[in-house]
């Protein structure tokens, strides 16, 4: 379906949904992520085509938060649409906070990757749309696996992802065997240690939701973690997250990297091979998931015109868009939200890392499991785990850096999380 | 005899040199913003290009392509402006009643202005936002321009009391004497007496309004933003922008640096008025 088409079909069905659909402007509160600021220019087509202007407003993600969660608090009104993310979007769409999406069939809602639609959604109904989605895997070095001697493998143990780390360990002469998130902070070490302590199988919080940072699963990844960055990894890594790694990557210092798939796009250095995350045998897995999204909050006066411009900004024709786009290409394209997106040869062609990407996001398993009882693969999508993972990101930060003890830091986490859990009610 | 000369060598070359040192820590920071502000994303963290790189202006470029620079722009200089002109208003006349007719609860009413700045901003960002909703001001120049300057104006009265506190009280009354009106003596007498401090709190509190960010951030969307807002959209969460943030971060306080260059003298002046006698 041609751009064209796409837009007068989402009018006419915005228009149908409600009338209210006359709206001259919509307001956007975005994040400074490089596929929105691509979609202000993008979106220009848009505008042109249905005559509503739109307002962007770009924040800081800790800022955005605070903004729309106080908006919404104070009955809503400055924001027609928000960016969100995986973490937020069920809670809030539990609480009523923003609208729930429905498209239309050429939307094609089946084309959306499963585990993303699954991790945006609440009780089977989804909240936000994703317009960029990632997981995480390994990127590591051919040239120096190869001349190690060594090999990484898809799902790969974490033995041999550390003998490979230690084989390509070179610190005299520049060569890390492992660049991992340390810096404290929920989105940051948490997310990476999170996924390690799900595949060593452990998880956050039990069936009545008492934290469990104390059992033995938590005790054997921590250890690990340490031991493996303190050990083969760059000196000060309890300073480092994702742009100080990728600066470290692209200066050929690290031998592998385990983190975010997007980072893959900004990758600089040759031969650079990619597996998908290592596990120590739980089905849980040990590769995150995330995506940002669009929803609509509750109070938005132009909630039918907000819904079709997300309609038309995380369809299959806006990729083709962005594709096609004289500024921007195929390399730009939004990742991680439609299969359909993997599948085009012209993506496929700039796109190394595509194969790898999806596999990872498809592997990805949000859903609350026996093992894992709450939503979420890197967090838990409750809203007190801002505050419990920021807690335990600082004592695990120490740990890392050698001032606590991986036994005391983990007392500490334990105590920290029971407390702010116990505050909230939970039990 | 040997000692003096080591003194006076150490005033000699070691005072300029720590007044160097100490003026090259303070610039460096606006230094390398600069400097990175010139060189591509990918460049701005790659050790080769630390300092030779090929300089580009394309993040300048990008302020008025990606973003409406001029507009947040405009709304900064409305805002300083208007509230500093509004400080002053306030102020002059605060200062005044209370340099040259103090009362008993003088002391404690300059006190407890100066307590309102120790109040956590964020204790009352909800009940603010909620205000602003209810009588429709949020995100409009009205609102912003009337919470910074009141803001600033403990400030603002601290500083001008000083400054009065240093005129004769004598010229005062000898204003009230010739049969001078209270606007009289302050437009004829205060004001020209005291001009240095005036126009030294003025360019302070133009500078502290030019750099608010916590209440312009969130109390605005589109039409007030100015430009702290840009900046802080400017942070991104995943993926390297130092190049295009340190562009916007130049942009935005370039103006006020060049302001401060040219009112470097008043403002020095001004903040040591009464400090030596």
């Amino acid at each position: 379906m041609s751009l064209k088409k796409s837009l007068f079909a989402a009018s006419a069905a915005a228009l149908m949904a409600g009338g209210a659909y006359a709206a001259d402007s919509l307001t956007i509160a975005i994040v400074n992520n490089g596929h929105m600021i691509n979609m202000q220019k993008v979106a220009e087509a848009y505008t042109a085509e249905t005559g509503v202007a739109l307002n962007w407003v770009a924040l800081e993600e800790g800022v955005l938060r605070e903004q729309v969660t106080s908006d919404t608090a104070t009955g809503g009104g400055q924001y027609d649409i928000i960016n969100i993310g995986m973490q937020e979007a069920p809670i809030w769409g539990a609480a009523g906070w923003i609208e729930p999406l429905n498209f239309g069939a050429d939307y094609d809602m089946d084309d959306i990757l499963p585990a993303i639609r699954a991790g945006l959604s609440h009780e089977g109904t989804m909240y936000a749309a994703p317009f960029y989605g990632e997981s995480s895997m390994v990127m590591y070095r051919k040239d120096l696996t190869d001349a190690a001697g060594v090999t990484v493998r898809d799902n790969d143990s974490w033995a041999n992802i550390k003998g490979a780390a230690a084989a390509m360990h070179d610190p005299d002469n520049g060569v890390y065997g492992a660049c991992l998130r340390g810096k404290p902070g929920w989105g940051d070490n948490m997310a990476f240690i999170t996924t390690v302590v799900n595949s060593f199988g452990g998880a956050w919080f039990d069936a009545d939701m008492r934290p469990t940072i104390d059992s033995a699963a938590w005790e054997e990844a921590i250890n690990f973690y340490v031991d493996l960055l303190g050990n083969y990894g760059p000196p000060g890594s309890e300073g480092n997250s994702f742009n100080e790694i990728l600066a470290l990557y692209n200066e050929g210092k690290c031998g592998m990297w385990i983190d975010a798939t997007i980072a893959a796009s900004f990758l600089t250095v040759d031969g650079v091979a990619y597996a998908q995350s290592p596990n120590a045998g739980n089905p849980v897995g040990a590769n995150w998931l995330w995506a940002w999204a669009m929803a609509v909050p509750a109070g938005s006066p132009n909630a039918d015109a907000a819904k079709a411009f997300i309609e038309w900004a995380t369809s299959k024709d806006y990729v083709q868009a962005v594709g096609n786009h004289p500024d921007f290409g195929w390399g730009s394209v939004p990742t991680g939200q439609r299969s359909s997106t993997y599948a085009l040869p012209e993506f496929q062609a700039v796109a190394g890392f595509a194969a790898a990407e999806m596999a990872a996001i498809e592997s990805a398993a949000p859903e609350a499991t026996d093992l894992k009882p709450y939503v979420g693969v890197q967090f838990a999508a409750i809203p007190e785990f801002p505050e419990v993972g920021s807690a335990v990101a600082q004592e695990m930060a120490a740990a890392l850096s050698g001032a606590k003890s991986v036994k005391d830091a983990l007392a500490a986490s334990q105590a920290a999380a029971d407390a702010i859990m116990s505050e909230a009610g939970y039990y | 005899m040997a000692i003096v000369s080591t003194n006076s060598n150490i005033s000699r070359y070691g005072r300029p040199v720590l007044a160097w040192g100490v003026a090259l820590l303070f610039f460096f920071p606006i230094f390398w913003m600069v400097l990175t502000s010139f060189k591509t994303d990918a460049d701005a963290v790659k050790p080769e290009f630390l300092i030779w790189f090929t300089p580009t202006l394309d993040n300048y470029l990008n302020l008025t392509e990606n973003y409406d620079y001029w507009r947040f722009a405009t709304n900064s200089v409305i805002t300083s402006v208007c509230a500093t002109l509004f400080t002053l208003v306030v102020g002059i006349p605060a200062a005044y009643a209370m340099a040259f007719n103090p009362s008993r609860a003088t002391k404690d009413i300059l006190m407890w202005m100066l307590s309102t700045k120790m109040l956590p901003a964020a204790a009352v960002l909800y009940p603010m936002i909620f205000l602003a909703k209810g009588i429709g001001l949020y995100d409009t120049h009205v609102l912003v321009i009337t919470v910074v300057s009141l803001i600033n104006l403990p400030i603002a009265i601290w500083m001008l009391f000083t400054y009065f506190k240093e005129i004769p009280k004598d010229i005062i009354e000898a204003g009230k004497m010739d049969g001078v009106s209270t606007w009289g003596e302050v437009k004829e007498i205060l004001i020209p007496l005291a001009w240095g401090g005036i126009a030294s709190t003025a360019l302070l509190i133009f500078i502290f309004c030019w750099n608010e960010a916590y209440w312009t951030v969130r109390l605005t969307t589109i039409d007030a933003a100015t430009l702290s807002k840009l900046i802080e959209g400017n942070r991104a969460p995943e993926g390297l922008f130092f190049g295009r943030l340190s562009a916007v971060s130049t942009a935005a306080v370039g103006p006020i640096v060049v302001l401060g260059w040219f009112c470097q003298k008043q403002l020095v002046q001004g903040l040591t008025f009464g400090a030596v006698k």
